[in-house]
């Protein structure tokens, strides 16, 4: 027997270590479209980005860890098509790899501005390498406008405004992050950013940029206000990375298709970003860290023959500034919030969302530990 | 077994107590990890792995 996985970055390299604990000994080989050895995302929008750490510090696993793997990394080549029937998988660079089960981790790609192209300032934030160019400018900048006002916008808003610049988000919600979590949470969120001094332009469409000399030197709302900027990041989410899978065969909607064992096809798994699964009545795709190290352990068992479904608790974290957030579970602007430790006040709290009478998900503020405590009304409902 | 955690690289999320909870504690105030053991009978080994798997911040090293 032998493993494939398309893609070499968190839900890749989980696949790989959950194979090797799990005791499989056949070859696998890891095919990455970066150079980079597998790297730590949620690093570059915060430690990586301020320059608190560098480059070595987002690494996934030191050498000594990833060559006790025994896995081939072929990096620097993109997988450009895959045959389900044969599971081979030919790359950009024309190599030819075959295995008896492909994972296909290829995760997201950053969504653009349709006028954003060959524009100097103008970056999105997917890779290290847009990281590290995005540290370049900002370390030359005073002022940055961050378009998009979801959590990644409000995380590299929070960082750059750290590091000293002049910062404005604009987005559309009323209030950073308010389809996700919700109109009370978001509003303290907005007086967040607002106490720290990001300005907030919120409520209203981006419909473009301006430009000077091959530069961007603004934001264009859609009421015909300019926001000045030396440097603009475009934070308006990602989407997954399936091009190289059109002709395939599989099926692609908002990400590669599986069944509740995360199987596209036979002997074809996804997991991580990319991955859209069967979850309990309905399909459900998941962006964040901790999702694509279970997936992964849950098609790492599924090759080696267990038949397990994939049934996760959700969670994710985002820091902004020095507030620390945990979500478990999957909150939704139309949920009821109520309080259940601590107090909003002192801004340290866990509330709960709750649909139909249900707790749908638990969110803490600056209280990870007690935010997890909470998890069981979940596990439970 | 030895097991070496990264408190700066640690991001709170407790995967680790969930995993091991004779193992691992989160701070009160923060939610960092703290070790309650840096080497842990055998039988436990298991579930130490386990957490250094799913640390989303890769902050826990285990040396058998
Ligand atoms: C800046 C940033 C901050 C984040 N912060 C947080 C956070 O605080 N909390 C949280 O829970 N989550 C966070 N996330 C989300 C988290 O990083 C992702 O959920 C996670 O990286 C998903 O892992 P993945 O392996 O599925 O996909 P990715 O990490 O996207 O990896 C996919 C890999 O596949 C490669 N690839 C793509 N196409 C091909 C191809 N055709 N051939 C070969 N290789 C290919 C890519 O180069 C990439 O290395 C953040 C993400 C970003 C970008």
């Amino acid at each position: 027997m032998s493993v494939l996985v398309v893609g070499a970055s968190a839900a890749g390299l989980s696949t790989v270590e959950s194979l090797r604990r799990k005791g499989y000994r056949e070859p696998i080989t890891v095919l990455g479209a970066e150079w980079h050895l597998p790297y730590d995302r949620p690093p570059l929008s915060k430690q990586f980005l301020c320059g608190d750490w560098d480059e070595d510090r987002t690494r996934l696993r030191p050498d000594t860890m990833l060559s006790a793997l025994e896995a081939e990394f072929v990096l620097g080549d993109s997988a450009v098509g895959l045959d389900v029937e044969r599971r081979t998988v030919h790359t950009a660079s024309g190599r030819e790899l075959q295995a008896d089960a492909v994972v296909i981790a290829t995760g997201l790609r950053a969504r653009v501005l349709p006028d954003q192209g060959g524009l100097d300032g103008v970056h999105v934030l997917r890779t290290l390498d847009d990281a590290a160019a995005l540290r370049k400018d900002l370390l030359e900048a005073s002022r940055v406008v961050v378009v998009g006002d979801g959590v990644l916008g409000a995380e590299i808003a929070a960082t750059a405004r750290k590091m000293g610049l002049s910062v404005t988000m604009a987005g559309p919600q009323a209030a950073p992050l308010q389809s996700q979590f919700g109109p009370v949470v978001a509003g303290l969120l907005e007086e967040l950013h607002a106490s720290e001094g990001v300005h907030l332009k919120l409520g209203t469409a981006v419909t473009g940029l301006t430009d000077e000399d091959g530069r961007v030197t603004g934001v264009r709302l859609e009421t015909g206000e300019v926001l000045p900027a030396d440097v603009v990041v475009v934070a308006l989410g990602a989407v997954p990375a399936t091009d190289w899978l059109a002709d395939s065969g599989l099926r692609l909607d908002n990400g590669v298709v599986c069944d509740a064992r995360c199987r596209a096809a036979e002997g074809i798994y996804a997991a991580g970003d990319v991955a859209r699964w069967q979850h309990e009545d309905s399909l459900l795709r998941l962006e964040n860290r901790t999702n694509a190290t279970e997936q992964a352990a849950c098609v790492a068992a599924n090759i080696l023959g267990d038949a397990q479904p994939y049934r996760p608790v959700p969670y994710f974290w985002t820091d902004q500034f020095a507030t620390k957030i945990q979500v478990h579970g999957r909150p939704s602007e139309a949920a009821e919030v109520t309080v259940a430790e601590g107090n909003l006040d002192e801004r340290r709290f866990v509330v709960h969302y709750r649909r139909d009478r249900r707790v749908v998900a638990v969110l803490g503020w600056n209280m990870p530990k007690q935010t997890r405590l909470h998890r069981h009304h979940l596990v439970h409902a | 077994m030895k097991i070496i955690i990264d408190q700066d690289k640690c991001v709170a999320s407790g995967q680790c107590v969930t995993a091991a909870v004779d193992v691992f504690d989160q701070r009160d105030e923060d939610g960092i990890v703290v070790l309650l053991n840096d080497n842990p009978p055998e039988d436990l080994a298991a579930d130490v792995h386990q957490a250094a798997a799913v640390c989303p911040a890769l902050a826990i090293v285990v040396e058998d």
